[in-house]
């Protein structure tokens, strides 16, 4: 099973487990990690799953699609590496990946 | 540890309201016992991809719940699933479940949605005649759906058109009997409610507006429907999506005022100083909509959830959160902000039928609700203006080139 680093908005470190096809928001969100509220539940329609991919991680994740894009734009502090954690679909490739949460998703 | 018969707090309803609120306590630092009551068999799960995703066979069950199902456990929250509660007795502090057990409380967080409103009609419980609230409703549709048959979905809301837009593609003949004379018509504006009806009916829906509904037709199963004006349209299966009935009667029994749900004020607190009431069910004082109102939607459960969660530890602050929604139907997906109340002026950004665009509501200039068509930038934008109550420069707001941010006006 691939590995996800998540580190959250106070600095905290949470390593988890995550299933193949399962998208890197749900990860978190299953297990509680506090910064990602994901309110629509991966549909595409909150950006309130934004989250920066480690910059040696960013090509792995991919990019943003184009809905997508313009969503991260009107984020909070969007940055190169920003992506809606919902389309980021969990695979082999991308195990060991570190993820970092904004400090805020409004 | 036997389960207890004492809980700190009870949240009664484990769906996306009861979750939040149960998480929220935690987060929150709540160290008292809490318990998680849900009549559905399963844990706490999101219900929007019932009718997209989860109908159309694109996403499992275990997919859909909201978190792992270890989660309560390891948050020392007491989930209970197939448990329902009967009775409230507000005085003693206690809930009756059903097989007749009690459980007392310190406080209790009534958070139990709605039921599909049946048909008034006779027919209404005919086989092959389904609702669209859970999964289980979802299971027993899809064993009936088959390319080629005839699905009727009566009642023209978000929730029958989405089903409508999936049964399409799973190759159905599919019928939308609305009985208002457009379709959406309690939600949003004419422009929009055209642009969905022809989005359904370039994709072969046959949407009939001002359709009243007689009665269901048939021998133990449905064969029909037959509307008020004589017609009758062949179904192999009937789909019923016209609202809900707030799930609140053990309340009402219990003396709490509950005029259309149970009415709580900006705190989630209820007429008893022991029960607070959050999501689907709960009327409360809405700043957006500048009276009392019940909102069915995601935005409104899990924010409720949070300020009730912030009342219960004692960090009281009132509900004030922008009212939001989304809608996926076909290759369209819709988000709205705010709510198109008392609007003195709609304005197109774009054209209709031709996405993206957006509808303005504005009073007195003023930026009060939107609705996007594939058009998220202006929805992102959109809600930090309407959040803020900004004034735009309506002049410039018409091409849709020009970001909503560059015409808001410093008042
Ligand atoms: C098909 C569908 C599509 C939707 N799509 C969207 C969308 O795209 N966007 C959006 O924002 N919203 C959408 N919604 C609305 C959204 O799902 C609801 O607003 C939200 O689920 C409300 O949460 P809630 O906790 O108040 O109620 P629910 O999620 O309904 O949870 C209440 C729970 O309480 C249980 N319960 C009821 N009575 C009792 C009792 N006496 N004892 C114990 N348990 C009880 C119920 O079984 C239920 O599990 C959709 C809803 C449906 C049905
Ligand atoms: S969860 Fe809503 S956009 Fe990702």
């Amino acid at each position: 099973m691939p590995k996800i680093t998540f580190i959250d908005p106070d600095g905290q470190t949470h390593v988890l487990e995550a299933d193949d096809g399962q998208s890197v928001m749900k990860v978190a969100v299953q297990n509680g990690v506090p910064g990602i509220e994901a309110d629509c539940g991966g549909a595409c329609a909150c950006a309130t799953c934004h989250v920066y991919v480690d910059p040696i991680w960013s090509a792995a994740a991919g990019n943003p699609g184009d809905e997508e894009k313009e969503m991260l734009t009107y984020t909070v502090d969007p940055q190169e590496t920003s992506r809606l954690s919902c389309q980021i679909k969990v695979s082999a490739a991308l195990d060991g990946i570190v993820i970092r949460i904004p400090a805020s998703q409004h | 540890m036997p389960p207890s018969d004492h809980y700190d707090i009870i949240i009664a309803g484990a769906g996306q309201a009861g979750a939040q609120c149960a998480q929220s306590l935690r987060q929150g630092g709540f160290a008292g016992t809490i318990a998680l009551l849900g009549e559905e068999p399963v844990g706490p799960y999101e219900r929007p991809p019932l009718s997209k995703d989860y109908l159309g066979g694109k996403r499992d069950a275990d997919r859909l719940l909201l978190r792992k199902p270890e989660f309560w456990a390891e948050k020392g929250i007491d989930l209970r699933t197939g448990c329902r509660i009967t009775g409230v007795d507000a005085a003693a502090r206690r809930v009756t479940l059903a097989g007749g057990s009690h459980l007392s409380y310190g406080h209790l967080v009534w958070a139990t949605g709605g039921r599909p409103r049946p048909l008034p009609c006779s027919g209404a419980d005919l086989r092959g005649v389904h609702a669209i609230r859970t999964i289980a409703d979802i299971d027993g549709l899809k064993a009936e759906v088959a390319p080629g048959a005839r699905a009727v979905i009566i009642g023209g809301g978000y929730i029958g058109l989405e089903t409508a837009a999936v049964l399409r593609g799973m190759g159905m003949a599919v019928t939308v009997l609305e009985a208002q004379g457009r379709l959406l018509a309690r939600v949003t504006s004419p422009p929009v409610s055209q642009f969905f009806l022809k989005l359904h009916q370039s994709h072969g829906v046959d949407v009939q507006l001002c359709a009243q509904v007689e009665a269901l037709t048939g021998q133990g199963r449905v064969t029909g429907v037959r509307l008020v004006d004589g017609r009758e349209l062949p179904a192999d299966i009937v789909i019923v999506g016209v609202g809900i009935i707030p799930n609140v009667e053990p309340l009402a029994a219990a003396g709490l005022a509950c005029p259309n749900g149970v009415q709580v004020d900006a705190f989630c607190r209820t007429s008893d100083p022991h029960i607070l009431g959050i999501g689907d069910c709960a009327r409360h004082p809405n700043p957006f909509a500048g009276s009392d109102i019940r909102l069915e939607s995601v935005q409104n459960a899990i924010d409720q959830a949070k300020v009730a969660a912030d009342t219960l530890l004692g960090r009281d602050r009132p509900y004030a959160a922008l009212p939001w929604f989304w809608s996926d139907q076909y290759d369209v997906k819709m988000q709205s902000a705010g709510l198109a109340l008392g609007q003195d002026t709609i304005m197109i950004r774009g054209e209709v039928g031709q996405a993206p665009f957006s509808v303005l509501y504005l009073r007195d200039s003023r930026l009060v609700a939107i609705d996007c068509i594939n058009n998220p930038k202006d929805f992102m934008q959109a809600k930090a203006l309407i959040a803020a109550r900004r004034r735009l420069d309506t002049r410039r707001a018409l091409d849709r080139e020009t970001d909503l941010r560059a015409i808001a006006l410093e008042d």
